[in-house]
């Protein structure tokens, strides 16, 4: 499994607070291959950007993680410090955020905002960082490159900040990177831009591609499989199409029932009772039991888990007769 | 426009204009001409009593500041709103439940404000009873009146909007992007209340979103705005069936299916000018694969010999209607 570039196991990221600890993401493992798109799906709260953020090394302290290893093309990087991370953000691991606005330096031109992170992870010279800097402009779509290189950000519309932002992105060739809602913050035709863009990078240069997104539409065009995580746990993981169209957990079908669909009529939505548990009352068991209409009473006491192939769904449904 | 029977809002030629310019000693100093925004430019549409009417667009098209000039949160730069019914029994739902609800006000209190406000003379034990029932109506319990807006989720607080809503009794609602703050789960909660609301009280809702699978549960007739104008109004089958304007159409191909992914698709391409300098003509001719020289220089009108003035498009009135 050579080709395995982002390898999680068994991740738990924990937040200490006066009244005790919360787990925000526990017992994490997946797998990102070379060139291949990972969704990662799920509600507010529901760990998915807190995973990212721990893969990046820029986790908020008080926040942690407490247990399990992150590997990077076989290397180890849970445990660097912040220099040693510093160098391997940006270089091997590259990020795009949802606001484009908050990623760029407002003070300084874009161009040269590109030229310090070229220079920054290669050893080309200035001129020649300009012209690799308006290669990437051009590679992401922007216009009249030659005359917008010294524009500032303000001056950038949301689709075109956010090419910038994927072209900074790209600029070390990293090996990953992690895209958190990045194209939340956009209309629908310049959302359809930049998930197509994406794409295409990706496919071109074989980088692997973490897509943390609440938004389901966006992850079935977009990725090529999915984790779907709820209460900081994994719920399902699978392929785009068996999760969209066969989901096998009760949260992630009645998810699919609750969007409203483009092509059928249903005089009433699916519901999903109720709401997502805070971090602080987590039921025992299963986080979804009281959610879920399915419930026995092993649900109430053990915590599913996915099995060590990494997809399926963490449900008890599925092991036969085992609910009651 | 002639009265329609059963309309319970008109909206004739309206029109809102906003002065962008800058400051006066700017405008003294640097020569700057004054600069005005024309948000909405010359919009008409009718609102049939006990149905729902949504109004759809990207940012900045126009969609909200129509919210604020039925509701007379803004006067009209231009043209009328004919509401025929009762000014006090109309009342609005806001998009972001955490900015709508006074964090220092028990919930009771906040339900009550519209009672106390418009039927001064209501002795208070009706309205603590008038109080409780309208939890109960949106799924909460008269003991949650009590409590502080701070201990309740974004879903939970969309219902004390609602409720708040409806306190007055009104007869028309006006929902400004009511669940784009909410996670899908809760939006299905949401938009299922809403409509069976509507069914139980007889209300008209004037709803207004950016997301077209919404709108389509929700709405009996669609109007796609495009730069502050509807390019296109029709019931919501016909819509989807047959999209007659350029920009619906794209805008349909556009949003992400979740029941069939168009994962190979090439986007629609160009940006949403600026509403500040809109282009001449038909302001959707940059981007339009249909448009010929009529469209830069004369702008198009719904008419009434053009698909019953459902479209306005020079394309459409030719008969050309595929963009593909």
């Amino acid at each position: 499994m050579s080709d395995v570039v982002l390898d999680v196991q068994n991740l738990r990221v924990e937040f200490p607070t006066r009244k005790g600890i919360l787990t925000a993401v526990d017992d994490i493992s997946l797998q990102i291959r070379q060139g291949e798109i990972l969704g990662m799906v799920g509600e507010s709260g529901a760990g998915k950007s807190m995973t990212g953020m721990s893969i990046l090394g820029l986790l908020e302290p008080p926040g942690r993680i407490a247990a399990g290893t992150i590997h990077l093309s076989g290397d180890r990087i849970d445990d660097l410090d912040d220099t040693a991370m510093q160098s391997i953000r940006g270089r091997r691991i590259g990020a795009i955020f949802q606001d484009p606005l908050t990623s760029l330096n407002p003070l300084f031109r874009v161009g040269d905002q590109l030229v310090e992170t070229i220079r920054l992870h290669t050893d080309l010279d200035k001129s020649a960082a300009r012209e690799r800097a308006k290669d990437l402009m051009r590679e992401v779509g922007i216009p009249a490159v030659e005359e917008r290189i010294d524009n500032y950000p303000h001056q950038f519309s949301g689709g075109m900040r956010q090419r910038i932002v994927i072209a900074l992105a790209l600029c070390a060739e990293p090996e990953l990177i992690v895209a958190d809602e990045p194209t939340t913050a956009l209309d629908v035709s310049i959302q359809a831009q930049i998930t197509a863009l994406l794409k295409r990078l990706c496919r071109e240069r074989g980088t692997a591609v973490m897509l943390v997104t609440h938004d389901m539409g966006v992850i079935a065009e977009t990725a090529d499989r999915v984790a779907v995580m709820y209460a900081g746990r994994l719920a399902e993981v699978g392929t785009v199409d068996d999760v969209v169209r066969r989901p096998k957990h009760p949260y992630t079908s009645g998810l699919m029932g609750s969007i409203p669909s483009l092509r059928k009529d249903v005089a009433e939505l699916q519901m999903i009772p109720g709401s997502m548990p805070r971090l602080n009352a987590i039921p025992p068991g299963c986080a979804f039991n009281p959610r879920c209409g399915h419930a026995g009473p092993r649900c109430h006491r053990d915590i599913p888990r996915i099995d060590s192939t990494h997809t399926g769904a963490a449900c008890w449904l599925g092991t036969k007769g085992e609910v009651a | 426009m002639n009265i329609r029977p059963n309309a319970i809002l008109e909206v004739d030629a309206l029109e809102r204009r906003f002065d962008v310019s800058a400051p006066w000693l700017n405008r003294l100093i640097e020569r700057k001409p004054r600069r005005t925004l024309r948000a909405v430019d010359g919009v008409d549409f009718a609102i049939q009593r006990g149905q729902t009417l949504a109004l759809v667009g990207e940012s900045g098209c126009g969609k909200s500041t129509i919210a604020k000039l039925v509701t007379g949160l803004h006067p009209p730069s231009g043209g009328n709103i004919r509401f025929h019914g009762d000014r006090d029994r109309l009342q609005m739902i806001f998009q972001d439940p955490f900015a709508s609800l006074n964090p220092r006000w028990r919930v009771g209190r906040i339900i009550a404000e519209p009672l106390r406000t418009l039927r001064p003379d209501t002795p208070t034990e009706q309205v603590s009873a008038r109080v409780d029932e309208l939890l109960r109506t949106v799924g909460l319990a008269p003991a949650d009146g009590l409590k502080f807006p701070h201990e309740f989720s974004g879903g939970q607080r969309q219902r004390i909007s609602i409720a708040r809503a409806l306190a007055g009794e009104p007869e028309f609602l006006v929902c400004d992007e009511p669940t784009s703050a909410l996670d899908v789960s809760v939006q299905a909660q949401v938009l299922n209340l809403m409509k069976k609301l509507q069914k139980d009280m007889g209300l008209t809702y004037l709803f207004i979103s950016h997301d077209l699978s919404v709108v389509r549960h929700m709405a009996d007739v669609i109007a796609v705005m495009y730069l502050g104008r509807i390019v296109e109004i029709q019931p919501t089958a016909d819509l989807f069936a047959n999209p007659l304007h350029p920009y619906t159409q794209l805008l349909l191909e556009t949003i992400p299916d979740l029941e069939a992914p168009k994962r190979d698709r090439s986007p629609m391409g160009g940006e949403v000018p600026s509403p500040v300098s809109p282009p001449s003509g038909c302001s959707f001719h940059p981007r339009c694969p249909l448009a010929f020289d009529r469209c830069k220089v004369e702008r198009p009108q719904r008419r009434p010999e053009v698909h019953d003035r459902r479209v306005a498009c020079f394309a459409a009135e030719q008969g050309k209607t595929d963009v593909q």
